[in-house]
């Protein structure tokens, strides 16, 4: 199934999702990697607010090339980074701030699934490397925080989309991920293929 | 006419611009096949998507991925070239330019100050400079910016000498199991052999900048990379890690002598955006850009 949402995404529109959907979001994605996850769990933690809010919007594990042109941020190439990376503190961040959708490539593990079942959150795979693809989904840049304390990729950018997709559910709130089932696959062929190596 | 020196710099420029936003026509014509091929509607779709990608990019002169990698230029310097030791200088300013004007990503992170901003690391080891002396007037430069996602799965094992060539081939096996995913797949795979620790990784990022599909010239070796090829693509990790369309488009050794006791075995992967661009520039200043090494 094909679904077109914007944000903020009501936590039953998400529930409706299942892995093999694609999904099409329109309205803001934030961008986040390492540094910023542990920065907004750093802040979330003394009680501190952000200067943002991601509740019911899409989180994008994504450090993009940006370019100021005339004053005004320009999406130069914006494609998903490993979201791997991220599964040591996701479960906590989706806890923490409730996003609809975690954005990214290569999928995410047990943890992160758990929180996305518990709080009513979905991952979707945007196709690695696609950066000028996805840049194409990027409106604009409504705005930016943190630049000076992470740089370009670690930082928020806080991005107004029209139909940002394809994304591919692969971890749904019905405790399906596609990415490990792939795994246990690819596991179980390697056992295999080492077994018979000459 | 310009002075060698910018000359030098121009080139440089162009080549980090080429090889962060157009592919080469041989692994655009392995993703073309891979799609062809790939029955599955998962994997169909992310290759579909990779190519519009491609295209995109090239059209608009953009980066195909936002990750243009820490930026490494493999230099071959003839011996009647007239500029020797202030190459590094110009490679560096021309990365610098590269930075803002292609434009790329500022990939040089501090560890304790953080982005440089520009692509230069603050100890001067990145970029990064591999330089060999040949002879003749000439310059040979290629461009090799590396992203960070199949940066993060390479795999080095100094293996025990007595398991031999099979433990060779099941470590390569199992890194790129591990690597599952998480490196935006199909790969291109680089396996560097003997040598040391630091010698046999450098040996597997060179391997990869050879053409799809050329064979190692030794048959022993030829043999063993068309083998883990095809066990690799039956791995199944598939195009984006989906378990559809190829795992990996090809498999290239380079092996060195090894001490008596060492087995080193060094497994470099790169992602489907296999970039690299390459130029020869003469003593008088005459460019010439070959997009297909």
């Amino acid at each position: 199934m094909e679904y077109y949402l914007e944000t903020p995404v009501k936590e039953e529109d998400i529930r409706k999702l299942k892995v093999g959907d694609l999904v099409f979001l329109s309205g803001t994605v934030i961008t986040a990697r390492d540094e910023a996850h542990l920065k907004a769990l750093e802040l979330h933690g003394k009680g501190q607010r952000l200067p943002v809010g991601f509740k019911g919007r899409g989180v994008y594990h994504c450090g993009p090339v940006m370019k100021k042109v005339g004053g005004e941020w320009k999406v130069i190439a914006a494609g998903p980074t490993t979201s791997a990376r991220m599964g040591i503190f996701e479960d906590k961040f989706i806890e923490a701030f409730r996003p609809a959708m975690i954005i990214g490539k290569g999928g995410m593990g047990e943890r992160t699934a758990k929180a996305c079942e518990k709080f009513g959150c979905v991952y979707g795979y945007f196709t690695g490397g696609a950066a000028v693809l996805a840049a194409n989904r990027i409106k604009g840049v409504r705005a930016v925080y943190w630049l000076e304390e992470l740089g370009m990729p670690e930082c928020l950018w806080v991005c107004e989309t029209e139909n940002f997709g394809p994304m591919l559910v692969t971890i749904d709130t019905h405790r399906h991920n596609l990415t490990e089932d792939v795994k246990r696959k690819v596991m179980k062929n390697k056992a295999k293929i080492i077994e018979a190596l000459e | 006419m310009k002075k060698l020196e910018q000359i030098i710099k121009d080139t440089a420029v162009e080549l980090l611009r080429i090889s962060t936003t157009d592919l080469h026509k041989d692994v655009v014509k392995e993703l073309k096949k891979a799609k062809e091929q790939t029955e599955g509607a998962l994997g169909r779709s992310q290759l579909e998507n990779i190519l519009k990608n491609i295209e995109s990019a090239r059209k608009k002169s953009l980066p195909m991925c936002q990750d243009t990698g820490i930026v490494s230029f493999v230099v071959k310097l003839g011996d009647e070239f007239p500029i020797r030791s202030k190459l590094k200088e110009i490679l560096m300013k021309a990365t610098r330019r590269a930075t803002e004007e292609v434009p790329l990503r500022p990939n040089a992170v501090d560890i304790f100050e953080g982005n440089t901003g520009n692509n230069i690391g603050k100890n001067g080891y990145v970029p990064h400079f591999y330089i060999d002396l040949v002879e003749g007037d000439e310059l040979e430069l290629i461009a090799v910016p590396k992203g960070g996602g199949s940066s993060n799965v390479a795999a080095l094992k100094m293996l025990k000498p007595g398991v031999g060539i099979k433990g060779v081939k099941k470590f390569v096996i199992e890194a790129v199991a591990a690597a599952g995913s998480l490196g935006c797949p199909p790969y291109s795979v680089g396996v560097g052999v003997g040598g040391g620790e630091d010698i046999c990784m450098y040996l597997g990022k060179k391997a990869l900048l050879k053409p799809v599909g050329e064979r190692n010239p030794n048959p022993k070796v030829a043999q063993i990379e068309k083998e883990l090829l095809e066990k690799i693509n039956e791995l199944n990790i598939g195009a984006m890690g989906l378990g559809e369309g190829p795992t990996a488009f090809d498999v290239h050794f380079e092996i060195a002598a090894r001490h008596p006791a060492s087995l080193p075995v060094g497994v470099v992967i790169s992602c489907w955006a296999l970039r690299h661009a390459k130029a020869t520039i003469s003593s008088n200043g005459e460019v010439t850009i070959k997009k297909d090494i």
